[in-house]
Order: C-alpha cells, then structure tokens, then sequence
C-alpha cells in the first residue's frame, strides 16, 4: 500500500502510523451536547468501501494528513493535509493520484 | 579541568569503500532547525535570502558555497554551514549541531546501494541534483539530499551513526559482490 503524502508524493505505507478515523479531527465545541461529545470518543462507522483516516507520516515530513481510502479495493484516493493550506511550495492537489473513486462494490 | 576528547560521529569507522563506492562522513559543521513562526514565513526566506539561500520548497534544498538549507519536514527546514542570525523571534531556532551524523555516499553504484534501504525512487528522473527527501534508512529516520550526480548527503540521528554505518557498509558489500560475479 502506498500512500500519497501532500508534501512528499507518493510513499511506502511503513513511513505512516495510522491513527483513526477523520472524526478525530472535527472535536465538538465544549458546550456541545453529551451526544456529540460521546459520538466523538466513541462511536466510529466501519465501512466496507470508502473511508476517511488520519495518519501520521512519522518517518517523512511529520505531517498529519487525512487519507480518503476504499477498504474494499484498498484503493488510495486522496489525502490532504490537516493543518491549513501549506504555503510553502507545490499545491498538493498537482501532485495527488488522479484515479477515479471506485464505487466500493466490485471487489477483489 | 579535565581534557575532553571531542569525537565526530563516525570516528573511527568511516571512510569505508567498496564496490567503486565510497562512504565517507562530512566535516564538522552549524547546524540549526528553522521553524518559521505563524505569518513569519516571508520574512524568514527574506532573511536566508540575504544569506544567498532563501526558503526552500518541499523537497528541496538551496546550497551556496559551504552553505545549505535543507526542507527537513512541514514547516521547517535544517541551515547549515551558516549562522542563523536575523532569525531570532521569527521563527524556532535549535541548535543541532552535535545531533546528527552526516556523510557521504558517492560512486557509480551509490543508488544501487540506496535502493536496499531507502524505500523511495532516487533515479536521477525522480530524485535530481538537490532534490531532498526525509525517509527511511532501513528503520531508521533519514533526511537524504542528492549533491552530485552520484553523489548524496546523508544525516541520520547522532545516535544511529554506527548502525547506519553498518546497514550501509553490508550495503555496498553486497552489491560489490554481486558486481564481481557478473
């Protein structure tokens, strides 16, 4: 599996740790509900098909970046960086695999 | 007082050869981590600029003389070979000198010998002359940077030095071999 870092291109899956879901990184507003609080500690979807996770790339550029994957196909679609638009160089869409979502269904 | 011996790195195991390729640790040099404060991204590159460097894009590095700035990672980059002066209180500066091991890898079977431990494509197409990348070296962390046409800057944390060593001389002995039985 390889996964396309914004900042780095395209690396091999041992650079990264995995962290969770993208949930994790929309934290509730303190004065939230309890249900938004616990939805936000506890309650994660397990999709067959298209996912959103964090992932830290630990052995390249020290980035936390939100990688959008299908855990059917173990397709790689997108990733994107989570803190704010990187402004020192190369857009990261220019540099993202260009592959077309796959619809989750078909497979092997 | 007593009289401290002051040791680089790699004292004592490098230069190794083999295989037409050379192994050799670089010089003793400044090194500092730049870490530009919110909003202080331009006036950093303004002053590296007046070093004669500038800030460099992901994967770079911008080198002049001895000196370098080496991209090392989201929102932060490694001078070396210079003082960091003017920088103070636009950005995190640490003094990194004595935390790294750096060497050189140079000689026409250089990227074959990467290619077993660096898990990312350093052919001249994907990886040219002052292209940089922060990877791996076997597990360890490794910040790369092409200086030559078979030539590249390694730097692996001080503490990793005899066994970035070791991976690296086992490295080129195998690819030495392997071209003597051709």
């Amino acid at each position: 599996m390889r996964i396309t870092c914004p900042l780095c291109g395209s690396r091999d899956r041992r650079e990264f740790h995995y962290y969770g879901g993208a949930v994790y990184a929309e934290r509730p507003a303190a004065d939230a509900p309890p249900e938004a609080w616990d939805g936000y500690l506890h309650l994660r979807d397990n999709p067959a098909g298209e996912t959103r996770d964090l992932w830290y790339h630990e052995l390249g550029c020290s980035a936390w970046i939100e990688v959008t994957r299908n855990t059917v196909t173990h397709a790689v679609l997108s990733a994107r960086l989570l803190a704010g638009p990187e402004r020192q160089g190369r857009s990261a869409r220019s540099i993202l695999t260009k592959k077309k979502p796959n619809s989750g269904g078909k497979g092997r | 007082m007593a009289s401290l011996l002051e040791l680089t790195p790699c004292e004592g195991l490098l230069p190794v050869t083999a295989g037409g390729v050379t192994l050799a640790e670089l010089p003793p040099a400044l090194i500092t981590s730049i870490a530009p404060f919110e909003a202080k991204q331009a006036a950093v590159a303004r002053v590296l600029k007046s070093l004669g460097l500038g800030w460099p894009r992901p994967g770079r590095m911008i080198a002049r003389g001895d000196a370098c700035c080496l991209w090392s990672g989201r929102g932060q980059a490694m001078l070396i070979g210079a003082g960091a002066a003017g920088l103070e209180g636009i950005a995190a500066l640490s003094d990194q000198g004595d935390g790294w091991a750096r060497m050189r890898i140079e000689g026409a079977h250089s990227e074959a010998v990467l290619a077993r431990l660096v898990p990312v494509d350093l052919s001249p197409a994907a990886f040219g002359k002052a292209d940089v990348a922060r990877t791996a070296l076997g597990h360890m962390m490794l910040l790369i940077a092409r200086t030559g046409g078979q030539a590249f800057d390694l730097m692996v944390f001080r503490s990793m030095a005899r066994t970035a060593v070791h991976e690296l001389t086992v490295a080129m002995k195998a690819v030495a071999a392997r071209d003597n039985a051709t």
